[in-house]
């Protein structure tokens, strides 16, 4: 395999730039959150993540406006570090995680801003229903790693307004909106 | 007070096992009551947390009682059932009474699973406060909670029928079946 790449890569066919390339989000190594705040009662942040997902990305730093992202969250996974509120995150009026156990995200466009940040648009599921979002992305770096690989990672920052997702229960005035925060790092995949 | 109002005889209940009868009977519908209601509260209304806490220290409350219940019940007789004549009527009568205990037990502990699986103490009356001994992942979560349920509601149907039978005794077959466990009768001579 590798006597392959340096031959392609010898004839010019296996440029890094020619191509973008795929990265897996790093699951093994939890380089990576989703995380999210809701403002509790106006006076305080509560937060919490998701402990269990996936994604994908496509990344070239000569072309990033190609750059392509999927993300797939396993919604019972969702830990507030409260056993009881997550209890009532996971039934019918909020995630009702046994009718939709997946909630996802697949970008369908990338406009990048020239600084390191970007707008990520694409389409977000929860709670069975899809609805276009963008996040503001921040690209954080990307390089070799100590151990022979190759990652490149970002974060990302959007606003969900629950009632959207059908997530209807009053939880007061200030908390209708929810900040979804992603912390990636991809591992790039052998060619 | 004499002794036979205190242990059972083979044809009455002694006041502690009548007492005992009663607490766990109003304890449980009242933790009943108390959940239907709770789980269905606005956020903002004043019972949301009050609710939650109460239902959980008379949870406990209830665990504790069923212990001392269950053994005040191994060291008495249990009286015999009235007016049954079939082998599957002696049968159905000791398998309803299993199960109220075997139930109510089930309950209790997927209860405190529930309120405890993420490590969080159980503030019983903010007297103590009663540590979780294990942690649950998410399924488990989610099972102990199903299991809660179905044993309340379980418990509810038998309830049901079991006060439909003490009714059928007092007022069709006119035993003392309901009245011996209301009031220490006198013993029956046999019982010696």
């Amino acid at each position: 395999m590798k006597t392959l790449q340096i031959l392609l890569l010898a004839f010019g066919l296996y440029g890094a730039n020619a191509i973008a390339a795929d990265y897996v989000i790093d699951k093994k190594g939890m380089h990576a959150s989703i995380q999210f705040k809701i403002s509790h009662l106006g006076y305080s942040w509560l937060w919490g993540r998701f402990n269990d997902f996936d994604g994908e990305f496509s990344y070239d730093k000569n072309s990033p406006e190609k750059s392509r992202v999927s993300v797939a969250i396993r919604t019972a996974s969702v830990d507030s570090n409260h056993a009881e509120r997550d209890k009532h995150l996971r039934d019918d009026r909020f995630l009702h995680v046994e009718k939709y156990p997946e909630s996802r995200f697949v970008s369908t466009a990338y406009e990048p801003a020239g600084d390191g940040t970007a707008v990520l648009k694409g389409n977000f599921t929860l709670r069975g229903v899809t609805r276009p979002i963008e996040i503001k992305v921040k690209f954080i770096g990307e390089g070799k790693d100590p151990w022979g690989g190759y990652r490149a990672g970002f974060e990302g920052k959007t606003r969900i307004a629950l009632a959207d997702y059908g997530i209807v229960k009053n939880l007061g005035p200030a908390s209708k909106e929810l900040d979804l925060f992603l912390a990636v790092e991809g591992v790039r995949k052998d060619k | 007070m004499k002794p036979s109002f205190i242990t059972n005889t083979r044809s009455s209940y002694g006041l502690p096992a009548i007492v005992f009868h009663w607490l766990v009977a109003l304890l449980f519908i009242g933790l009943f009551a108390l959940g239907l209601y709770m789980v269905d509260l606005d956020y903002y209304n004043a019972w949301y947390n009050r609710a939650p806490w109460w239902h959980k220290a008379l949870g406990i409350v209830l665990t504790v009682l069923l212990v001392i219940r269950w053994c005040w019940r191994l060291l008495n007789v249990v009286p015999a059932p009235l007016g049954l004549d079939r082998h599957w009527q002696y049968l159905t009568v000791r398998v309803v009474h299993q199960l109220f205990y075997i139930l109510l037990a089930v309950a209790c502990v997927s209860g405190y699973f529930i309120s405890t699986a993420k490590g969080s103490a159980i503030d019983v009356f903010d007297w103590f406060e009663l540590p979780a001994i294990i942690q649950l992942d998410e399924s488990w979560q989610a099972w102990v909670a199903r299991i809660h349920e179905w044993s309340v509601y379980f418990t509810a149907g038998l309830m049901v029928l079991h006060s439909l039978a003490a009714l059928k005794h007092h007022f069709i077959n006119h035993d003392k079946t309901m009245i011996r466990i209301l009031i220490p009768i006198k013993p029956e001579e046999s019982d010696g």
